[in-house]
């Protein structure tokens, strides 16, 4: 079993993120005024994935840990894909 | 591990911490009891379930109205079904044995994070308790089945809101008890057991936990989204206001599929370790045993659209789900084959647990081959909704994981409590609930070929006599029920016995005292060997 490997961020790594984070947030706000039909929730749920992703990686620390972590939410994020997919199945042949 | 076991601790029931009497059980946060407030619940819920059952086939037992009205039967199969699935089985193994056995079995002295699971005992005890308030309050239990299927769980005017968080906070439950686990087996196992050195209940444990942490919450918001539609008046599932009901279904069993998975596989973990031991033998293809776990528990998300055939889902969906449902056979039958394999001359031990093993074997292939028939989308449209259902759900649920809880239980009881129950009585007992079972359940298949529909409170006079039969079976298994759990409070009552390793057993628990003291070992072990290896201690 491997050990623990405490890892400690930088404020500044730590402002950065936050900058993204905010930004990000006032992108969403902004992207709403613009008319892309279907694409604004397309745009929406991207920008809320990136979003969800620099905080798995930079505040919970997926970037620094063992790379069993890795697998295990990419494992999680395949099963969500791959059930999304088979309801497709359904709504889009229906 | 020595091989001579001294009894020189105090056991977790004799251990006197910081509280006394009932405090000391219901703020322990020793794993040990914690396995036990969940096993007595369990059981407290179970003996309620199988009394709505009861008066469910007195109902039955003849056409027209007999001891209730229909609104009564409806909240009664609704309240039997949410009792049997949310309170005693969803639980089921893991909570009870899984708690108690699983740390031992990895060489812990608990699991990772203690305070949470006596947490998750609360929010359990606090779950149901909001499912009773549901039923005793407004407008009284719920008459949707245990399901809530949209739009009806949105329109009926019984106490669906309050059941329905009750059933929410039960996940919650059940996401933090398989989080714990997750992270027990990964960060506490004894030096030298690497993961292919864990007893096959472990694996099971592990694909369990993975389906607890993922699938839960799943239904929990679906949860959330028809309090919503009813409180707001969203209308994500009324098709009055643009809402989709086949979309409930689907989020619906996208968690209550895999969710059949949490109540079988620590089933099958237990029977693995039955058979093993009880056939004197090292268990056959253990790494196929051991993946095939991972791919239950993986392949179990994708086949939830086999209970929407007839929904009017597309019918591309439906040969797709029906393509999927049919892999879910063959991680089923690698464990079937293999326990086969095992006891293939083997030198078989005939003690009580081995014979609800065997129980267990014969009731679930009846309900796994039946299931072929409704997993086929050709055959289900036929049987659908029918009394057929109810039969294979029964085989599966009942006599897969609940014949398997009482295996585990007659299995470990020596372990747990450090003495013996009557083994006749167990056998005989088993005999009858084995009779009951079937004369209850079996009628219900040709029952649903003949046509008559499920959770209907009256029938044709064609369908008496096969009813009549089912309700007498369900005296039968009450009546073995009563023997069964009699004999094991009996023994609880008894002296002490000391007796470490009744079945001749070689995983971790058998190594140490009965009952276990409170940190399970007074050294960590050391692993060297494979779970199952005869070995000279």
């Amino acid at each position: 079993m491997s050990e623990l490997k405490p890892h400690i961020s930088s404020y500044g790594s730590h402002l950065f993120v936050l900058a993204c984070l905010i930004t990000l947030t006032g992108i969403t706000v902004a992207i709403t005024s613009v008319q892309l039909g279907a694409f604004n929730t397309t745009a929406a749920m991207m920008i809320a994935s990136t979003k969800a992703a620099i905080v798995l990686i930079y505040f919970m620390h997926l970037k620094f840990d063992d790379k069993i972590f890795r697998f295990m939410v990419t494992l999680v994020l395949a099963i969500y894909a791959i059930v999304i997919v088979i309801t497709f199945f359904d709504y889009l042949y229906r | 591990m020595t091989g001579n076991i001294i009894h020189h601790q105090p056991s977790y029931l004799e251990y006197q911490g910081r509280y006394k009497g009932l405090l000391g059980w219901i703020l322990s946060t020793d794993h040990k009891r914690i396995a036990l407030l969940y096993l007595y619940s369990q059981l407290a819920f179970f003996f309620a379930g199988m009394i709505m059952g009861v008066f469910m086939r007195l109902e039955l037992i003849a056409p027209g109205r007999q001891i209730m009205d229909p609104a009564t039967y409806n909240a009664l199969f609704t309240m039997h079904g949410l009792t049997m699935i949310f309170l005693f089985i969803i639980p089921g193994l893991a909570a009870s044995f899984g708690n108690f056995f699983l740390p031992i079995l990895i060489g812990a002295k608990d699991v990772a994070f203690p305070k949470l699971n006596l947490f998750s005992w609360y929010l359990f005890v606090g779950g149901a308790l909001i499912v009773l308030i549901g039923m005793f309050t407004g407008d009284g239990p719920p008459d949707t089945g245990w399901t809530f299927y949209a739009p009806y769980s949105l329109r009926t005017n019984t106490n669906v809101v309050v059941t329905v968080f009750g059933a929410f906070v039960l996940g919650f439950s059940s996401v933090l008890t398989g989080l714990n686990f997750i992270v027990t087996i990964h960060r506490m196992r004894a030096p030298g057991m690497g993961f292919f050195r864990m007893p096959l209940f472990i694996w099971a444990m592990y694909g369990t936990a993975w389906i607890q942490l993922l699938a839960t919450p799943v239904v929990g918001i679906t949860f959330i989204m028809v309090i919503a539609d009813r409180l707001l008046g969203i209308g994500f599932f009324d098709p009055a206001k643009g809402g989709d009901p086949i979309l409930y279904q689907h989020l619906f069993w996208i968690y209550s599929h895999p969710a059949v998975y949490i109540m079988i596989l620590p089933a099958m973990g237990a029977i693995t370790e039955i058979i093993t031991t009880f056939s004197n033998r090292v268990v056959f293809g253990y790494k196929a045993i051991a993946m095939s776990s991972l791919a239950i528990a993986f392949v179990g998300y994708l086949v939830w659209g086999h209970h929407m055939f007839t929904s009017g889902m597309s019918e591309t969906a439906r040969w797709v789900f029906s393509l999927l449902t049919f892999l879910v056979a063959i991680p089923s039958a690698i464990k079937v084959f293999n326990w086969s394999a095992t006891l293939y001359k083997g030198s078989i031990n005939l003690q009580p647990p081995f014979w609800w093993a065997m129980a267990f074997i014969f009731v679930f292939m009846i309900g796994g081959l039946t299931g072929l028939v409704l997993g086929s989308v050709a055959t289900d449209v036929h049987v659908h909704d029918t009394m057929f259902v109810v039969a294979h759900f029964h085989y599966i649920v009942f006599g897969g994981a609940g014949l398997a809880f009482f295996a585990a239980l007659h299995y470990w009881y020596p372990k747990m409590f450090g003495k013996m129950y009557n083994k006749r009585v167990s056998n005989i007992g088993l005999l009858v609930v084995f009779i009951g079972f079937n004369t209850l359940y079996f009628p219900m298949f040709i029952l649903g070929i003949m046509g008559m529909p499920r959770r209907y409170y009256d029938y044709l006079p064609e369908f008496t006599f096969l009813n009549q039969i089912s309700t007498v079976g369900s005296w039968i298994l009450v009546t073995g029920m009563i023997i069964v759990v009699t004999n094991l409070l009996r023994a609880k009552k008894m002296a002490p016995e000391f007796i470490d390793n009744p079945w001749g057993g070689r995983t971790l628990e058998w190594k140490i005292q009965s009952p276990p003291p409170l940190e399970n070992f007074e050294e960590i072990p050391v692993i060297d060997h494979g779970p199952y290896d005869l070995v000279k201690d």
